[in-house]
């Protein structure tokens, strides 16, 4: 195989992408690179040990997220992002693990994953990319689907209800919950930046741009069109009622910082529960000394 | 590949009455195993409930996760994480884990999978013994892949293979299978836990070397490609899509074949190591009785009676299902006049024998759909016919 | 080789017996013994039961398939499981939960109040215990000293006094009951050919029945 010619100059995200992997698959106007960079921006100015970082990804177009960060990196299988993080958060305590998946990834076939990390207040954080669709497949309907959006296994327009994934993940016990668009850049930053120093579940959605199925399917112009809608119709409204909060076609998207809250997570939870009822016979577990 | 003494703290040394399902999780713990991750079924769930129960007092990470796929899926995470793990299921449950026992064969991780067999198909008999699982363990998940599947059949070898499990596992970078049934997983029996400083526990093929230099699929001289765990700062990244030495994706029929063999060819060319049988009078058979777990006890009882009749029966044991041992049922096929497979399913096995023996000696089957082991007359009669 | 079946209702210890049989004949009586119980929704509610199997030699057929020794402690657990009990068999049972049938054959019975001493002990759970020492001096089987070696670990710690306790009562019961027995002329024993043996292929023991 033949290895990818290295640029001349030092690219600023050498550190942190694996050059020899880029170009990447996404399209023009795609959202996802946006929500990387904004990824790798949070990273820069964080404190953390990059050595100690892992990300794991399932199956779909933000699946992909994986194979191109220069950290410990994971393809799951489709759905499976967040118990693969699970395993690997519990085998390995002092790793900060991130999810970054898709909506159809991670609300669709692994909502039933999503719903328990939540419960179960697992340190992780989940970055889930909603662009609306099934995307890697070529549009079909999703759990997120706004209702009317047509979509190519929705041909007449899609009537299922759709999930409110702030809601949800509020519901379950998440510990932080947030919504951007990748129009909100910044934001987006700021919020991974908080989320990754927070301990247990957090969750942030950003909605973004599929121009090339949902976008065009839906007559909704290019990704340009698409971030001005975003401009438009975006409403900031931090610490709102996530009840209120759902996403109607081309309606108004409430964004903001709906959840910060503290609470012990799984391993905090096992620990102090077990040394108070097995007393000085129990070995904690994950605990540094 | 190191070999080691087993972690004290794990070992419960000493004799006990345990049945198999305990053993398993008493092997586990013995085998340096701490992370478990698992959903009830039965009849495997008391291994499950004896690792909550001791992994306190040892260290480690029992967690019920919300259905299989998460539980098998979480081993993956915790494997690559460092940790030797383990999830035991049975028949529903492990159909659910097929996926993923893809994805662990694909990123070539170690982990131990506990099978207690119940009758199938669907719910079947969640209460009573089946081994109709046999082909779902090497064929179960899609694509070519090989795994390693041992069968035991007591307490006692439950405690032994699973140690035995996670050192082939460890080994060769692989999943490997515990293929008991709900017989041998009820069955209580002496179960003798030797001191720790007698049981051998195998390291994890860790990489050393440059960090830059790291490819966490490229063979080594034995085709087991190096390990690392995440949080060492190799910064490595793996996928469940075909992908080259680096652990990139490779999207073409080229990568696809290296992938592919490689996968294959770590198992199949080192398979004379890793295969184990027992032979009891095959010299001079006219008849070998080839069976595996509980039916492999419940075998001997009618063999000894064919013997007091005069036939020659020798008995062969699969220790390990799979790989399976190919070469000697070959030989075998040569000398003796027939096979008897008796199994509790209608013949998976036997297949298997027939297509070793190449059509130089028959291989009878005793099938049986499951809910009962064999009734050893149902065997001898085989026998008799085999020996006519 | 013995073939043991205990049987009576949840709740009663009927499990317990089997490991504890199991346990002591394998650790301590330097013998094999493979133990086996009921699962399903043949096991709760009415009667449920454990089996050993006691061998010299490696117990290759982990069932049992013509008991010679039934322990019952319901009318439930006796009618259910008597018909596969051998001919020429023992049958142990609460005197006080179990009507008797004709006999059947050569069996030959032997009852204990388990029930009523357990709770002139204070507590009925022991009764299981007071079953298991009587039938640990009836049938000979097992010695009393592994059974009672078998305990600690099956029986909860703060009770394994009085769990010894209730063994003995059984066991001395049975002890003495026999050797009354010998004091009695013996009755003639008919010959065995002539009392057919349960189909076992028509009515397999264990079997669920549901």
């Amino acid at each position: 195989m033949k290895e990818e010619e290295r640029p001349e100059e030092r690219n600023p995200m050498e550190d942190f992408l694996r050059m020899d992997r880029i170009p990447h698959i996404w399209c023009p106007g795609c959202g996802i690179g946006t929500v990387v960079t904004s990824f790798v921006e949070a990273l820069k100015k964080s404190e953390l040990d990059l050595n100690k970082l892992a990300v794991v990804s399932g199956i779909g177009c933000t699946g992909r997220v994986a194979g191109y960060v220069k950290f410990d990196s994971f393809h799951s299988t489709h759905g499976r992002a967040i118990p693969f993080a699970t395993g690997l958060k519990l085998a390995n305590p002092e790793l900060k693990v991130v999810v970054f998946s898709g909506d159809g990834d991670i609300a669709g076939i692994g909502g039933n994953h999503l719903i328990h990390a939540a419960r179960r207040n697992m340190d992780i954080l989940v970055i889930c990319v909603n662009n609306f669709n099934y995307a890697m497949t070529g549009g079909q309907v999703a759990p997120t689907t706004p209702l009317t959006a047509n979509l190519s296994t929705a041909p007449y327009g899609n009537f299922e209800y759709p999930f409110n994934l702030a809601y949800l993940a509020d519901a379950c016990g998440a510990s932080y919950v947030a919504r951007w668009t990748s129009l909100h850049i910044r934001r987006v930053t700021k919020s991974i930046q908080e989320a990754l120093v927070k301990r247990g579940f957090s969750f942030i959605e950003v909605i973004t741009p599929c121009v090339t199925l949902y976008a065009r399917r839906n007559r909704l112009g290019d990704g340009l069109n698409l971030l001005k809608y975003y401009y438009d119709k975006s409403e900031m409204r931090h610490g709102a009622d996530t009840r209120t909060v759902p996403i109607d076609f081309q309606g108004k998207i409430i964004v903001g910082k709906f959840v910060d809250r503290d609470k012990p997570t799984y391993l905090e939870c096992m620990n102090t529960h077990l040394q108070k009822t097995l007393g000085d016979k129990y070995v904690p577990y994950g605990v540094k000394p | 590949m190191r070999k080691l003494k087993a972690d004290p703290k794990g070992v419960l040394t000493g004799a006990h009455y345990l049945d198999g399902d305990f053993a398993i999780a008493e092997g586990s713990l013995a085998a340096g195993c701490r992370f478990f991750a698992g959903y009830p079924i039965t009849p495997s769930t008391e291994t499950a409930e004896r690792f909550a129960e001791r992994i306190p007092f040892v260290g480690g990470i029992f967690i019920q996760m919300e259905d299989e796929i998460a539980s098998i899926t979480a081993l993956i995470g915790a494997s690559w994480g460092g940790q030797k793990s383990m999830t035991v299921t049975s028949g529903p449950g492990f159909s659910l884990m097929m996926e993923n026992i893809g994805l662990a064969a694909m990123m070539e991780t170690p982990l131990v999978i506990a099978n207690v067999q119940r009758g199938g198909p669907s719910t079947g008999l969640p209460t009573l013994v089946g081994q109709a699982d046999m082909l779902q363990v090497k064929f179960g998940s899609h694509g070519d892949y090989e795994i390693i599947a041992l069968s035991p059949d007591s307490p006692q070898e439950c405690f032994d293979l699973t140690i035995k499990a996670f050192n082939l596992a460890e080994t060769y970078r692989v999943p490997v299978f515990i293929m008991t049934d709900e017989c041998v997983g009820h069955m209580h029996e002496k179960v003798v836990i030797p001191p720790a400083d007698q049981i051998e526990v195998v390291e994890r093929k860790w990489y050393v070397g440059p960090r830059q230099k790291y490819l966490p699929y490229k063979p080594d001289k034995d085709l087991v490609p190096f390990m690392v765990k995440a949080g060492d700062g190799y910064r490595f990244h793996t996928t469940g899509l075909t992908h080259d030495e680096r652990g990139y994706p490779a999207i073409n029929a080229e990568a696809q074949d290296w992938c592919v063999h490689h996968l294959v060819d770590k198992i199949t060319k080192n398979a004379p190591k890793i295969i184990d049988y027992r032979e009891d009078q095959t010299d001079n058979a006219e008849i070998v009785v080839i069976s595996y777990g509980i039916t492999s006890r419940v075998s001997v009882k009618a063999v000894q009676e064919a013997r007091k009749a005069g036939i020659k029966v020798g008995t062969l044991r699969l220790v390990t299902v799979w790989p399976f041992p190919e070469d000697r049922i070959k030989e075998l096929a040569k000398k003796v006049k027939a096979f008897v497979v008796p199994e509790i399913n209608l013949g998976q096995i036997r297949r298997e024998v027939e297509r070793c023996a190449f059509g130089r000696a028959p291989a009878i089957g005793v099938p049986h759909c499951g809910g009962w082991v064999h009734d050893p007359d149902d065997i001898l009669k085989a026998i008799k016919e085999a020996a006519r | 080789m013995n073939e043991i079946r205990f049987s009576g209702y949840g709740g009663q210890g009927i499990i317990r017996c089997g490991l504890i049989t199991g346990k002591a004949v394998s650790l301590f009586d330097n013998k094999f013994g493979t133990m086996t119980q009921s699962f399903g929704p043949e096991a709760r509610g009415s009667a449920c039961s454990s089996q050993v199997v006691i061998s010299e030699d490696r117990v290759l057929y982990p069932y049992i398939t013509r008991p010679e020794i039934l322990v019952s402690m319901s009318q439930d657990a006796y009618e259910k499981y008597e018909p596969d009990l051998r001919a020429d068999g023992i049958l142990i049972y609460d005197t006080d939960l179990v009507r008797l049938k004709p006999a059947r054959g050569q069996i030959k019975s032997y009852g204990v109040p388990s029930t009523r001493f357990a709770e002139e002990m204070g507590n009925r759970i022991f009764a299981n215990l007071v079953m298991l020492g009587f039938f640990t001096g009836i049938s000979r089987v097992v010695s009393p000293e592994a059974m009672k070696k078998a305990l600690p670990g099956l029986v909860p710690k703060r009770f394994l006094e009085l769990n010894i306790r209730a063994f003995e009562k059984g066991y001395d019961y049975g002890v003495e009951l026999l050797a009354k027995e010998k004091e009695k002329p013996q009755k003639e024993l008919k010959p065995l050919k002539n009392q057919p043996l349960p189909d076992i292929k028509k009515n397999p023991p264990r079997k669920a029945k549901q």
